[in-house]
This record gives structure tokens, sequence and C-alpha cells, in this order.
């Protein structure tokens, strides 16, 4: 998903060698008919299928799938032995309440009215059953759900995974899902990851938010997805884990924030010197202190002048 | 203590009980006995006419096509016509259904086999346990009828649907399945099949034929 066409027809090529070198991969549907059929044969040939659940059921012990593709159908109807392996809060209790869950899961990840594909699974193959598999085993993982009830963060166990928070979300939209470096990225990444690993780790997802608000409008399982993260940032101070320089740089800001003629005669000489340096190229290529800015990008230039004194300038005008 | 053990006694913690109080107990008892039905859309609740019109238009929408006949005996020309018209070669496999069983195949050009598909079929034939006209959800149950690899494993699907089995929501297809099989008790497997297979992983374009069916054909027998 997140390679180009050009991209996985590169690797196509380096990986499956035993194909005609000459065959032509250009169009989409190319691709997708070889990867079909180079998998058919991995899905035919394993022994093992493991899938993971978007939902269990406590009333008739069902693990279910969701997909439009059809490939974790084939990974466990295939082999002899098909392994489950899911997370405790996946559990619900009855097949009425999966129907509740099913109807809110496509229309929020994909807007279609139900994914292609939502498997039921209830133990091995029967007597008589001429395919499915022999053996079956269904892994409950605790994985650190069950510290998170009771805490501000129980609303997460509700996530369905659906996507829509991420889907809506403008700072996933510029940085993508790699750069949340864990399982699981946009908003409901930002809130899960520190659970999971730790606010040590995983403090800086909650951070970058500009708590815009949009992921909360579109969550179909309504999780206050900012609210959650401003908790993440107060124990992040709390804690002391912000780097001191930051601490003591909001608490200098704070202090001459509160003093309104301190802050712009500030502001004034700073921007004037900032756009004095820069005056012919209008941005920097490097700054003390900003490296971990100026390494990967300029940093444009302000024009000399300060927000306020231009705001002034224009409402004097008219 | 077993892993089981820990992960209770932690969830317990967390939500200071102890497991054995009696109002718990009886909440989870009456919701599992009593299975209650969450908001229903009003959008399936329609009679069994217009059922089938709006199962027809969901499926259509999720790129299956449907073909609707007045009785059985109809079923194997249907089928015929569609792989024709579509170029495919005349052959078919089925399960032991009976109901697919007693149509008259005989009647018809296309060449049959029995049983489960190892992946080198081109074309197989199913009859649904149910369908679900808020979605245009076809409901698929396991075993020697029906085996599930021919919903996955052929490129081009044919299923039968009985209008009497098409339902309004999920929600009455598994209180059906609960009195075909006993409450709390499933078939092995259950596919809930919404068009033909497809991906979106390959440059943002919605293609299919992903890993299974390419194409989705259903035959609506609507004796009314
Ligand atoms: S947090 Fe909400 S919107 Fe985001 S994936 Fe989970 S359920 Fe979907």
């Amino acid at each position: 998903m997140h390679l180009t066409k050009d991209q996985v027809e590169g690797d196509f090529r380096r990986v499956h060698t035993h194909l005609p070198k000459d065959r032509d991969l250009t169009e989409p549907t190319q691709l997708l008919t070889e990867a079909r059929g180079i998998l058919r044969e991995k899905f035919l040939a394993a022994d093992i299928g493991v899938t993971g659940a978007n939902f269990l059921v406590a009333e008739t012990g069902t693990s279910i799938i969701v997909t439009n593709e059809g490939n974790g159908d084939l990974t466990q109807i295939l082999p002899k032995c098909h392994i489950v392996i899911a997370s405790i809060e996946k559990i619900t209790p009855t097949l009425e309440d999966v129907s509740q869950l099913l109807r809110v899961l496509a229309r929020s990840a994909t807007g279609q009215e139900m994914s292609v594909y939502t498997t039921l699974s209830t133990g091995p193959r029967r007597p008589g059953d001429l395919d499915g598999p022999e053996e079956y085993h269904v892994v409950l993982l605790d994985n650190g759900r069950s510290s998170m009830i009771g805490t501000d963060f129980q609303h997460m166990l509700r996530c369905i995974r659906c996507g829509a928070c991420m889907n809506h979300c403008p700072v996933y939209h510029a940085v993508g899902g790699h750069a949340y470096g864990w399982v699981y990225p946009g908003p409901m990444g930002a809130v899960l990851t520190p659970s999971l690993i730790g606010v040590e780790k995983g403090g800086q997802l909650p951070n970058a938010s500009t708590f815009c608000g949009r992921c909360e409008s579109v969550c179909p399982m309504r999780i206050p997805l900012p609210g959650m993260m401003r908790h993440w940032r107060e124990r992040e101070f709390e804690r002391h884990l912000t780097p001191s320089s930051m601490r003591y740089g909001l608490g200098l800001w704070a202090w001459v924030a509160q003093r309104p003629k301190l802050y712009r005669l500030g502001t004034r000489i700073v921007m004037h010197v900032m756009g004095y340096y820069a005056r012919k190229t209008g941005k920097f290529y490097a700054m003390p202190f900003a490296s971990g800015w100026t390494d990967w990008r300029d940093l444009p230039a302000p024009q000399g002048k300060t927000f306020q004194s231009e705001w002034k300038k224009r409402r004097g005008a008219k | 203590m077993s892993a089981r053990d820990e992960i209770l006694s932690n969830i317990r913690r967390s939500l200071r009980v102890n497991g054995a109080e009696g109002p718990r107990r009886a909440a989870v008892e009456a919701r599992l006995s009593g299975s209650p039905r969450g908001v229903v859309p009003a959008r399936g609740q329609l009679d069994a006419k217009e059922r089938i019109g709006l199962f027809k238009k969901m499926a259509e929408s999720a790129f299956a096509s449907v073909a609707i006949v007045q009785r059985p005996g109809e079923v194997p020309a249907e089928a015929a016509r569609w792989l024709r018209d579509n170029n495919l070669p005349a052959a078919l496999r089925m399960g032991e259904d009976k109901r697919l069983a007693d149509m008259p195949w005989g009647d018809t050009a296309l060449e049959l086999a029995q049983g489960a598909s190892d992946g080198r079929d081109l074309n197989a034939v199913s009859h649904a346990f149910a369908g679900v006209a808020e979605s245009g959800t076809l409901i698929m149950t396991s075993g020697p009828d029906n085996p599930s690899t021919l919903n996955f494993l052929p490129d081009n699907h044919i299923v039968v649907l009985s209008g009497a089995d098409l339902a309004g929501d999920y929600e009455s297809v598994f209180e059906r399945l609960r009195e075909a099989y006993g409450k709390g008790v499933m078939p092995r497997t259950v596919n809930m099949i919404t068009g033909p297979s497809r991906s979106a992983d390959i440059a943002q374009t919605m293609l299919l034929g992903a890993h299974g069916p390419r194409k989705l054909h259903i035959v609506i027998v609507d004796a009314a």
C-alpha cells in the first residue's frame, strides 16, 4: 500500500525470477494477477495458517475476520491447522452485538456497506466436511489490555481498527503510516502506542497533533481521541519526561508572553534580525538550536516585521 | 497461576470486582441467553417482493451480477447462459447440495464435477443458506453440501439463493442459524459474501479478483 506501482513491479521482477523476463507488468491488473498466482501456490502448500481476528463471539466461541481480498480465507481454509491470535478486547457477547459492529466497520473503513468477506469460524473441520482445517486453535493475548481498564485510556479498548481517524487526520496525511514507528498509526496509534510500550518511548506521538478534533468526530465508537492525547501530554509533563530544554523554553516563553510590552519588543528584534540575515534567499539552510529542523528541510524566514505590527498597519490603513 | 487466571484477576482488580457478584453474573447470563438486538436499520424492513429488489440493488452496487428466475428448474439454463455470455468454459463444480442436485443440469451442455476445489476449477456453483437485503450479502454455511473452498478458489462463482431465505438484516439470519444448528452452535464456517473479491493495495486503484473469485453471479429463485 505504501509502495508505488513501479516499486511493486521492481520487487516482483527481482523475486519472481522463475517467470518470463519479458512479461508485461505495466498495469495494476497484471501485478494483481501475478500476486494472485504466486500467493495461491503458497496458500495451497502451507501446513499452518495464522490469522488475527476482527471480533470474537463469546456466545458461540467464534472468531471473525473481515477482508476484501479473501487472503484471510485462503489462510484458514487450505492449511491443516488454523491458529487465531487475538487480543482480549476483541471479545463481544453475542452475534447480535457483532452485527452492530460489522455495520459500522466497513462504512467507516472504506465507505462500503459491508466488506466483501466476513468469515465466522467455529472449531475445526466437522465429520463429513471435504475442506477446512483439521485443527483450530485460538490464542487470547492480554498484551497490556487488562491494565488499561479503569484508566483514562479504557475507551481505547472499544477501537475496532476501522482507520477512519487516520483517513481524516491531517498529520497522518502529511507524514504517512511509517512515521508512527510502531504497529498502530494515526490518532488511534498516538493514543494506543504509549499505553502499550510506555509513555517514555511513545510520548512523542500524542504531541504530534494539531488537536483539530476530526478523528473524534468520525470515530464510529465515539472514542475521545484528542482528550486522551491530552492526558498523555499531561502525564508526560508531570513525570518530567519532556526534555529540560523544552520545559525551560516553554517556561521562558510563558514568562515573556505574560508581559506584552516585552513580548512585542522581543519579537520585533528577533524578526528584524532573522529577516535581515535571510534577505536574499528568504530561507535558512542551517540555524543554531534548530538543526533538528534544518538538517532535513529549509526554514522559511520571516520578512522582517511582526504579525502585530502588520496588523496594526493594515487596520490603520482602512 | 495460569496466564488465564492472571489475566482474569487483573481484569477483576481493575474493575474492583471479585467475579462472584450475583447481579453481574445475572447480567452476563441474560445477555448471552436473550441475545437482544441493537439498532437495526429500517432499510431492510420490507415485504418479500421489495426485499428482493433491495438485495439486487445492493449486490449489484458491490459488483455482483444478479438474475431472478421463477422456478429451481430454470437455474441450470441461467447458469449456462451466464457462462456463455462471459466467454467462460462450460464446466461447473458443485457440492452435494440436494437442492442443486435436483435441478435439470442434464438439459444443459455443462460438464459437472462434484466435491471440494483444489484450486484448479474455473467455475463453481453453490447454494446459499440465506441472503441479507440490507447490504446485498450472501450467507454461506460450510459442509459437504457446499464446501467452503468453492466460495474462494474458482475464478467465477455462481450462487443460488432461494427468495424465501432472503432476510432484511443480519440479526434475522443469525436467529435462523440458531434454529437450524441450536443455540450457541455454529457450522464450522459461515461466509458472509458481498460481491466478488477485490483489492486496492496497488496504486490505490480498486481491482476485482484479488484472492477470491473475479466474478460473482447470484441467481435468485423467486417462486412468488
Ligand atoms: S479510534 Fe475510532 S476511528 Fe480510529 S480506528 Fe479506532 S474505532 Fe476507528
